[in-house]
């Protein structure tokens, strides 16, 4: 019994983990149709900022909060940089968009290698975030993880919220829905979707803070992450905030349940198996067309 | 989960045929005869070959060794060369690509035609220079620890066989009173053989061993390991991960509540460097097991430590793989000497019995399988990030790397 709800557990924070990662790339893949490869390197920005500002900033506890916007705000600005330079230009042409921020990704991970040095870099978590709550022996929760499910938590809402009752999110919905009708109307469309991407690339760069608790900070742990976040895009269907909550969930579940009784290689094909599944029966979970770049 | 339209098509055959291309290339020099090549000692220089990955995911690494093996050589043509002649190192790039080893191994041998060659690190690279080795009859000297069980009569292997570093890695659990262990590793040959060789001795010592569990390399999520580690409530984990996974294991191990002191993990690739990368956060107190360490008391050590950090600053740690790396050339070195020649048989002959001052000890070659006597070191990593000796064999451990010496061994080769 300890062991299921431990697992279950387990299976709720890699799912929280899941929809981290995804989140921005639900916005920016999801709502704008942008194969964005280089989503990875703005999640690396994100953690790089709080190995940058422990310098700085003394005391891991206000570190890692000051880096929790200053990251949303560094990997925003990249991201409106790689749009106002390259991907408005390539609007309707994925293919092109997919291998010039792969590029774009390559440069980005060559250039924190030159910065920071190849090897991992170290960041020091806040105390309370190393440790657990104790319910009991058997069963513990570690903070850590806790902190990033009401971190998943948090970006989730603020994002629905913001989507639903701002004008700025009407403005994004109706670009999404109909440019040409949404231009019309006199939304200005090309700041719209500067805005959508900045506040997607930011959601990377939170993502990137989180991550610092967990895994290794280096060059390429942002490759380590973009398949997984771009299946929970896909799976859960585009233009859906919910599709990609609920399989992040799922996936982080039957992950860590599968893994339990078998192997983490085994794990990782029955998410594949699932995914692939799945899609076979709900095909719309895949490309919608109600985007305009993959039309 | 895409799909695959024409244009995505027509965009990936350029990729493919490039991939058919670079692995055709990597097979030159298959059809060449096979005689020993000589080396060129003729002028007032000798030269070496450096072989190690300069670039890719190895170089963190094995920039490391290079570096060590370049200490080493400038030292002894400071004080006048090996048989009076200056060591001129050629040094290749490996790029992390078992095939490319192959192929500057043969590069080295044939067109350099180098006395020896230093270098490689993982056993994958190894395992691919090694037919060029012994089809040219030249002489390797492979630097880092490995899994045992090979023997090549043309390879010196200078850091430690398996018990040399697993078997006493284990005597010190069972003297310490542990009486389980779960075993964790990166799912490759090293942690697979490791961990055969790990069940024979805890089968035959009465240890228990509750679970072993393998992620692929690069794995970085450890939630459900830690948490079958912790449901096993076993004594002790021995740790065979190797690179990423290891900062994502001993996260998720500290968050989860396990402590050094109720449950100590032994690791077998966690040196100095890697201890920066992960966080003295996460490893205050864990144990590692390797036959030398940073602070190893002597005077050797001191000379090395204080050479390593003037040349290449005050920062960088020495570590283990450098150190065996560093003392293989001084090997090579008083072997040469002892044979009045440069020629690899004669080399070879003269392998056995040959000893160096080491950073790490006494160290002596066994010329029987070309490996050397090392003692063996535990140690505990520090809040400074220094890995301290808890323990240590005593005396030099005689290589076995069948382990043919140990009873309850028998059947694993």
């Amino acid at each position: 019994m300890t062991v299921i709800v431990s697992q279950l557990f387990t299976g709720v924070s890699i799912g929280a983990v899941l929809l981290l990662i995804a989140l921005g790339l639900a916005l920016t893949f999801g709502q704008m149709g942008v194969i964005n490869m280089a989503h990875g390197e703005f999640i690396m920005a994100g953690a790089y900022t709080v190995y940058v500002l422990q310098d700085v900033v003394t005391g891991a506890g206000w570190s890692l909060l000051v880096a929790l916007p200053l990251a949303f705000l560094v990997a925003g600005l990249m991201g409106v940089l790689l749009e106002v330079l390259l991907i408005r230009r390539l609007y309707a042409r994925p293919l092109d968009t997919l291998l010039v921020t792969w590029g774009v990704s390559l440069i980005l991970q060559q250039l924190a290698r030159d910065i920071f040095g190849a090897p991992n870099v170290q960041t020091r978590a806040p105390e309370v975030l190393t440790g657990n709550v104790r319910i009991t022996d058997d069963l513990v929760l570690s903070n850590n993880r806790l902190f990033i499910l009401a971190l998943a938590g948090l970006a989730v809402v603020a994002l629905t919220v913001a989507l639903r009752f701002t004008s700025l999110g009407r403005r994004i919905r109706a670009v999404v829905q109909n440019r040409d009708l949404a231009a019309v109307s006199g939304i200005p469309t090309g700041r719209v979707d500067r805005v959508t991407f900045f506040i997607g690339s930011g959601l990377a760069g939170v993502a990137g803070v989180a991550l610092t608790l967990l895994g290794p900070i280096g060059p390429t742990m942002g490759t380590n992450v973009i398949i997984d976040a771009f299946l929970v895009v896909v799976a859960g269907g585009i233009g859906h905030l919910k599709g990609s909550v609920i399989v992040a969930f799922a996936l982080g579940t039957l992950q860590s349940l599968v893994e339990y009784s078998t192997t983490v290689s085994v794990a990782k094909v029955a998410v594949f198996v699932a995914i692939v599944a799945f899609l076979q029966w709900r095909p719309q979970g895949l490309f919608t067309l109600r985007t305009r770049s993959l039309a | 989960m895409l799909n695959l339209s024409g244009r995505w098509k027509a965009a990936l055959l350029p990729v493919a045929a490039l991939l058919v291309l670079s692995a055709c290339g990597s097979r030159t020099g298959e059809n060449e005869v096979t005689t020993g090549a000589v080396a060129d000692t003729s002028g007032d220089t000798v030269k070496v070959g450096l072989l190690n990955s300069l670039s890719g995911t190895m170089a963190i690494s094995e920039v490391t060794v290079r570096d060590a093996v370049r200490l080493a050589v400038e030292e002894i043509n400071a004080a006048g060369g090996v048989l009076g002649k200056k060591i001129e190192p050629i040094s290749e790039d490996g790029a992390s690509d078992w095939p490319t080893f192959a192929e500057k191994a043969e590069k080295l041998i044939r067109e350099d035609k180098v006395a020896a060659v230093f270098g490689c690190w993982t056993s994958a690279s190894r395992k691919a220079v090694k037919p060029v080795f012994e089809e040219n009859k030249a002489l390797l000297f492979y630097p880092v620890q490995y899994e045992g069980l090979e023997q090549s009569p043309y390879i010196f292997y200078t850091g430690a066989t398996t018990n040399q570093q697993i078997v006493p890695g284990l005597d010190y659990l069972k003297s310490q009173g542990k009486t389980s262990v779960y075993l964790v590793g990166s799912d490759y040959v090293f942690p697979r053989t490791a961990n055969k060789i790990i069940k024979a001795y805890a089968a035959a010592n009465g240890i228990t061993v509750l679970g072993e569990d393998y992620a692929p390399l690069g794995s970085t999520e450890f939630g459900t390991i830690v948490n079958k580690v912790k449901a096993s409530k076993a004594s002790a984990v021995f740790n065979t991960l190797n690179g990423d996974s290891n900062v994502a294991f001993f996260k998720e191990y500290k968050s989860a509540g396990l402590t050094a002191a109720a449950m100590p993990v032994v690791s077998v690739s966690i040196a100095e460097e890697e201890v920066k990368s992960i966080g003295t956060q996460y490893l205050d107190g864990q144990l590692t097991a390797w036959n030398y360490y940073q602070t190893t008391p002597g005077a050797a050590n001191e000379k090395f430590v204080k050479a390593y950090k003037a040349k290449y600053g005050q920062d960088k740690p020495t570590s283990d793989p450098m150190e065996a790396a560093y003392v293989s050339v001084y090997l090579w070195k008083a072997m040469v000497e002892k044979a009045g020649s440069f020629e690899v048989e004669k080399v070879k002959a003269a392998a056995d019995g040959v000893t160096f001052e080491a950073p790490e000890g006494l160290v002596t070659v066994d010329g029987a399988t070309q490996h050397i006597h090392k003692t063996a070191r535990i140690g505990k990593v520090g809040s400074d990030g220094l890995i301290t000796e808890v323990w240590n064999s005593g005396q030099p451990i005689k290589p076995d790397p069948y382990l043919k010496g140990y009873p309850w061994a028998t059947g694993l080769a």
